[in-house]
């Protein structure tokens, strides 16, 4: 089908096999799937204790785990996702993988920094194991003071120090990724021909720099006050805990843009190759981007409406989280347009895709009824919130991550998966994610608050349905670690582009040699140069296909 | 709209206004994803592939749409904020109150004082259509006083008082819950609000009251704790006399001018140093750690009553 010729014999994983061929590699490739091994074990980790979670619930006395285990498990399924998996999944497994052969490189900056990532990544995932099975965490993964320095009696400081040292990986990958893009495009690859995708990595690894040193500052005045008593979150020590909530926001909430910056970045991938037609507004879609990434720091305090923080204070992050939603909206309608006279076909990466639009979309809206200051007071710390957030990280950055996953998988792997066993993955996930999380809406404002092991009778039929629809949604998540797994050895080799898709990672071989390209691509052509009218494209490096 | 299965009483002024802005913005979320999604399901049918459908002239100057869209969607949002924002303010101007409350949260119990010396645990029996004006405190930890059929909230932070008001308009009996983490029991940190009739509120406050006010607590602690030695007029020290005090403008040694609330008070008992009024040797001993927080607010709830003496001459 496709007139790419066939590359060399030896791919970068059949060129050497000995085991310190892996743990020393300095190919971005291998240490994408050192990174995937890691990160998947972290999201079965976070799985397991969201199970026991929704296990819990269906009964309103919550005796299953009871008060301290319900509590230690919440905080670790917390901990775990946002930092173990959430945080690293898209960018240092595919963005890993993709961005030097997206950008025409043979690898990215500094290989040596790419593998020293993956083992500090390793030594935080180690320390994290060891709060966990020490005891666990009682305090949240947000760790507000004083409950966190002067009343837990978990395991605060080892889950704070897996955390501080996961910082690092964090900034070593974001700052070789930043010099890569900057420094390595093949000849032609200007800024505006660069894929979405490389667009959206770039604004992700910049929030990372520029929010995660904030995070380990934060952890060490925590040490700082502990180990020598200068009062900065202690009322008792004339400090304040609402600064503990402005700096620990002042990360996290930028850090829900690197969750969801990367999703958007493989959607814009994925919806035009299915929809063969170019991505509507490119340019619009690259500065939303940007302004997502900047406008994103300012909206921290929206975390803190029932605080006690200023009245003035208020107004202002509401309004900015306003209009940090600008932006987003304007990606969505570019994803929808971009379906306008295409030539759609439902492969289950574009499934996914979809699910990934239509999920972000309601966390989206229902995000900007958590902006509107009186909702807020009223939903905020309930399940509200928790719904409104899954549907962003889960329903969106955990589908673009699948989605991503499948339609990368040949070029990965080197094999095809089996489509309908994916499609149907692709949509249990959509049924069991909506059934799992939408309940929750109701439940937040019918007043449950988040944290709770036990609650009201009258709330069991919502709490009972979330449940069932977790076991759904659990299955759906396992389903693609039987079928990709049967893939890697049995499914069908994949020839270099099976998608007929435009970007420079398909004009070499699936799996690509270790060095990516036999020589340097010269880019011609804008990304997405699909035609739904004769089913033609033009790839980056000039290269028709009819 | 409590005859919808999913829809919490709504028992207060306050309810009444988050409800409206609930609607408003569901209808319009419920809208967008009307448009939204309809403009997905048309597109993914009409141009699936094979379908005949023509895909020649698609939009080629895009920035046309992106800035209708744009402009839209940015008017729309400033719409919601302003609502939003609007209704916040009125949220946060208390009117005048007609009762006092003085509330503890600690690990895990919410401690509940009135004016006239009744105390209750996990429990508030209050008036109807009356304005209820809540000083909240912690001993320990942040938490979170929440009253989901009033759709009220505010956190209960160590170190500091917070405020707020509400105005129950339904009688009946409504949870009340702990929304911030504050540890193993948050969970259980729960209580109940009776809102009651006014001839049954009198008829509670009559059953209940035997002990003196929250004010006459108050003074009996001024004397014990010793602060009576030197703010009084018969004191050689040269320290400042408090009535009148409450909800007065202070000026201050670093030339700050502070308003006396509740918290003003607060932090001159606890952080003395840090309030030291201009005119004034600084020599008031700090009682942080010596005071228990139910009794912090007894001594608060004293020298506003001096305050309120002096506006009734």
């Amino acid at each position: 089908m496709s007139a790419v010729t066939a590359g060399p014999s030896e791919t970068y994983l059949t060129n050497e096999s000995s085991i310190a061929s892996w743990f020393l590699t300095k190919d971005h490739k291998r240490i994408a799937l050192l990174f995937f091994a890691s990160v998947t074990a972290f999201f079965f980790i976070g799985g397991a204790a969201a199970t026991l979670i929704r296990l819990n619930l269906i009964n309103p006395a919550g005796n299953l785990l009871g008060a301290d285990l319900y509590n230690r498990m919440f905080t670790m399924h917390g901990i775990v996702m946002v930092w173990f998996f959430l945080i690293p999944s898209i960018p240092t497994t595919l963005g890993n993988f993709l961005i030097p052969l997206m950008i025409g490189a043979r690898d990215l900056a500094f290989p040596r920094l790419n593998l020293g990532s993956w083992y500090v990544f390793n030594i935080s995932g180690i320390l994290a194991l060891y709060f966990i099975i020490a005891g666990g965490d009682d305090t949240g993964w947000t760790f507000y003071t004083p409950y966190s320095t002067l009343f837990s009696n978990s395991h605060v400081i080892a889950a704070a120090v897996a955390v501080f040292v996961n910082g690092f990986s964090t900034i070593m990958t974001a700052l070789n990724f930043v010099v890569t893009i900057h420094r390595l495009r093949a000849p032609g690859m200007t800024w505006f021909r660069l894929p979405l995708f490389v667009w959206a990595i770039y604004a992700t690894s910049l929030v990372m720099l520029l929010a995660t040193p904030v995070l380990a500052m934060t952890l060490l005045l925590i040490a700082l006050e502990h180990g020598f008593g200068i009062g900065i979150f202690d009322p008792n020590l004339g400090g304040d805990p609402l600064l503990f909530q402005h700096m620990f926001w002042f990360y996290s909430h930028p850090a829900v843009y690197i969750m969801i910056l990367p999703a958007m970045g493989v959607a814009s991938e994925l919806i035009p190759c299915f929809a063969r037609r170019p991505v509507f507004g490119y340019r619009g879609m690259t500065y939303a981007l940007v302004a997502i990434a900047v406008v994103g720091f300012f909206v921290w305090g929206h975390h803190m409406f029932t605080s006690g923080m200023s009245v003035f204070a208020g107004i202002v992050f509401s309004f900015m989280s306003f209009i940090v939603a600008v932006p987003s909206a304007i990606k969505v309608f570019n994803w929808t347009a971009t379906l306008h006279r295409g030539s759609i076909s439902f492969d289950a990466p574009m499934l996914y895709a979809l699910g990934f639009v239509g999920l972000f979309t309601i966390g989206g809206l229902t995000g900007l009824m958590l902006a509107t200051l009186p909702i807020d007071i009223h939903v905020t710390d309930t399940y509200f919130v928790i719904a409104h957030f899954h549907y962003v990280m889960v329903g969106g950055t955990v589908s673009a991550f699948f989605g991503g996953l499948h339609y990368w998988w040949p070029k990965i792997t080197g094999r095809l998966y089996p489509e309908m066993w994916a499609r149907g993955a692709a949509i249990l996930t959509f049924i069991g994610f909506n059934i799992t999380f939408f309940p929750q809406f109701i439940l937040g404002y019918l007043g449950m608050p988040r944290r709770y092991y036990s609650y009201a009778p009258d709330l069991q039929t919502w709490n009972v349905l979330s449940s069932a629809g977790a076991s759904i949604l659990a299955i759906a998540y396992l389903m693609p670690l039987f079928y990709l797994g049967w893939s890697l050895l049995w499914g069908p080799r994949a020839n270099a582009n099976p998608w007929r898709a435009t970007g420079l990672e398909w004009r070499t071989s699936s799996p690509p040699p270790e060095h990516n390209f036999e020589r340097t691509p010269v880019v011609t052509t804008p990304p997405y140069q699909y035609n739904p009218e004769d089913d033609s494209y033009v790839a980056q490096d000039g290269a028709a296909n009819a | 709209m409590t005859w919808l299965p999913f829809w919490p009483p709504n028992a207060s002024t306050t309810a009444s206004t988050v409800d409206a802005i609930t609607f408003g913005e569901l209808a319009l979320v419920i809208l967008v994803l009307l448009l939204v999604f309809g403009m997905m399901f048309t597109f993914v049918i009409r141009y699936r592939r094979g379908s005949t459908a023509d895909r020649s002239h698609r939009v080629a100057k895009t920035w046309y749409f992106e800035i209708g869209w744009t402009s839209a969607t940015l008017i729309a949002f400033l719409v919601l904020f302003a609502f939003g924002a609007q209704a916040y303010l009125y949220l946060y101007k208390p009117p005048k109150a007609d009762l006092e409350l003085y509330v503890v949260g600690k690990q895990w119990m919410w401690k509940v004082q009135y004016p006239g010396g009744q105390r209750e645990i996990d429990s508030l029996h209050l008036p109807l259509g009356k304005t209820v004006r809540v000083v909240l405190g912690s001993e320990d930890v942040i938490h979170s006083f929440y009253i989901p059929a009033f759709r009220v909230k505010h956190d209960v932070v160590p170190g500091t008082y917070e405020t707020f008001w509400f105005k129950p308009t339904q009688l009946g009996d409504y949870q009340l819950e702990c929304s911030e983490f504050c540890g193993t029991d948050h969970a259980k940190m729960i209580g109940t609000v009776h809102i009651l009739s006014p001839t049954d509120y009198a008829k509670w406050l009559s059953n209940e009251g035997t002990e003196p006010t929250l004010a006459q607590q108050g003074a009996a602690l001024f004397r014990q704790y010793g602060c009576s030695g030197c703010h009084s007029e018969r004191s050689t020290i040269h320290a400042p006399l408090l009535n009148g005090l409450y909800g007065s403008y202070q000026h201050m040694a670093d030339g700050r001018t502070v308003f006396a609330d509740e918290r003003y008070i607060r932090d001159c008992i606890l952080l003395p140093a840090s309030q030291r009024v201009a005119g004034y040797p600084p020599v008031m001993p700090s009682f942080a750690g010596q005071i228990p927080e139910d009794d912090l607010m007894k001594l608060v709830a004293y020298i506003q009553s001096l305050g309120a003496a002096k506006e009734a001459p």
